[in-house]
């Protein structure tokens, strides 16, 4: 009964935290584009603008919910939450933390061990496309329908390469559970074993979150928002959650398999995850700030000519040196 | 509490697979498809076999049915609607199915599938999932894998060549 009372404690916690941090990470988006842009950014609502998440999800929930006419209704209410609920629910394996001790118990900081970790967070992403895929062709409409098939294809085609990046990490480890992946880091962080792996696993996370240099499925200027056009009030505030959301799992994933995870001197294990993952999403941000869009055929050329080829190299090249060293 | 489960899982592949014949439009049915794929893999996780179960979801739902979904949308699901939905096949699928079953039910009765008992894992003491299945795919089903991937490998290769030709012409 306690370890239930434990494990309830830690999915609230953590998905609570997790949905706080999407929330503010829209906050900090617009803050620090704007201050790429120099412009001040939402800074009325609160304290330099802190309020402002908590406001724009009020006006978000009280908004009516446009379903369009000849819209799939079942299909279009599903897709958001098809989105959303597998971009949260892949953070449960993550470690964002060592275990402590609370009254009296060890507790493991990180919802649930699973012993194929790197695969579960592969096939939740796998799921997440269904939501962009089902709410584009469900609004049934054109803008809608050519971002929804874009991103199909970018989603598939990235996936592999993301997937590649992380295999010479779970080598050198020899271990899909991220907690074993974070203890096998004990010495050094596997960015300095892996730079290649890190680099295609950076550029595949843009790709693969929809952002800005990949950003084609919502090209606004080109789409009018691409799969969310026809969205409206919480669905289209769940596609975004789900956006962010997915951001912060690849930003956790990302440091995790190349920067030791929790692992850090002086500051709490806690901490230092945060710092690393916060690193990420500025990276993020920094990104779609200062790069313009691709075009949409150097887009899957690049993905399948420049970095699956170059993340079978990284496989191959740190399997022969691991079978070299024995 | 795992009986309850497998339970709620074979029902819902059941429930699923039988909707998914049934539907007119394509889209639902494939969706319901994806769905019995992941009650699948919920048996798989049941069996103590996670690396099955997410290679599972990986493949089947985040791969082949996202393909699948992605050229279904290309087409106009309304016409196909329309389309006649039963081709007055039943006596034709009714003796397939008792046919199926008798062998399903011949085999269950000897006790499972030969060999399978042979590798001398019980359910749930596999000395960790991925490793146990890489070392019986590369030593003893070393065979029969190296021919499935010659075979996707043939298979891909045609898929190319017969599609090449098409846009040359």
């Amino acid at each position: 009964m306690a370890d239930l009372a434990v494990m309830l404690v830690k999915v609230v916690a953590a998905f609570g935290a997790l949905l706080l941090l999407a929330a503010y990470m829209t906050w900090a988006e617009r803050r620090v584009f704007a201050l790429v842009q120099v412009r001040y950014g939402p800074n009325r609502v609160g304290p330099a603008g802190l309020l402002q998440p908590i406001a724009d999800g009020i006006k978000l929930m009280f908004k009516e919910s446009v379903i369009p006419a000849q819209a799939d209704k079942l299909i279009f209410v599903l897709a958001p939450l098809v989105s959303l609920v597998p971009a949260m629910a892949a953070f449960a394996v993550i470690p964002f933390g060592s275990s402590v001790t609370l009254f009296g118990r060890q507790v493991d900081l990180i919802v649930a061990d699973v012993n194929v970790g790197v695969l579960y967070i592969f096939a939740l992403s796998g799921i997440g496309v269904y939501g962009i895929v089902l709410g584009a062709w469900a609004s049934n409409s054109k803008y809608p329908l050519l971002g929804g098939l874009r991103s199909a294809a970018q989603l598939i085609s990235y996936e592999l390469s993301l997937g590649m990046s992380l295999l010479g990490v779970v080598l050198i480890a020899g271990s899909l559970s991220l907690k074993d992946i974070v203890a096998a880091q004990a010495h050094y962080p596997f960015i300095l074993l892996q730079p290649l792996g890190f680099l295609l696993f950076l550029v595949c996370m843009l790709a693969e979150t929809n952002r800005s240099p990949f950003d084609l499925p919502e090209a606004e200027s080109e789409l009018t928002g691409g799969f969310h056009t026809e969205y409206s009030s919480m669905h289209f505030a769940m596609y975004f959650l789900a956006e962010y959301c997915s951001m912060i799992t690849l930003s956790a994933v990302a440091a995790t398999f190349f920067l030791g995870g929790w692992r850090g001197p002086l500051l709490p294990p806690v901490v230092w995850f945060l710092v690393k993952v916060v690193a990420f999403m500025f990276f993020f941000m920094w990104v779609r700030a200062t790069t313009p869009r691709l075009r949409y055929d150097q887009l899957m050329g690049f993905g399948w000519k420049v970095l699956l080829p170059l993340a079978i190299l990284n496989v191959v090249a740190t399997a022969g040196v691991m079978a070299f060293l024995g | 509490m795992e009986l309850a489960f497998f339970y709620l899982f074979a029902a819902g592949i059941v429930g699923a697979s039988l909707l998914m014949v049934t539907r007119a439009n394509v889209i639902h049915a494939a969706l319901l498809l994806v769905l019995a794929f992941l009650f699948m893999a919920g048996l798989f996780v049941l069996a103590g076999a996670e690396f099955l179960a997410g290679v599972q979801i990986l493949i089947y739902a985040g791969g082949i049915m996202v393909l699948y979904l992605f050229s279904i949308m290309l087409m106009n699901v309304g016409v196909a609607v329309r389309l006649r939905q039963w081709h007055r096949q039943s006596v034709l699928a009714l003796a397939a199915a008792v046919l199926l079953g008798a062998e399903v039910w011949a085999v269950l009765g000897r006790g499972g599938y030969p060999g399978a008992k042979a590798w001398g894992w019980g359910l749930g003491q596999t000395p960790g999932n991925v490793e146990a299945l890489g070392e019986v795919l590369y030593t003893k089903f070393l065979f029969p894998f190296e021919v499935a991937s010659i075979l996707l490998l043939a298979a891909m290769i045609g898929a190319i060549v017969l599609a090449k030709r098409e846009i040359t012409r």
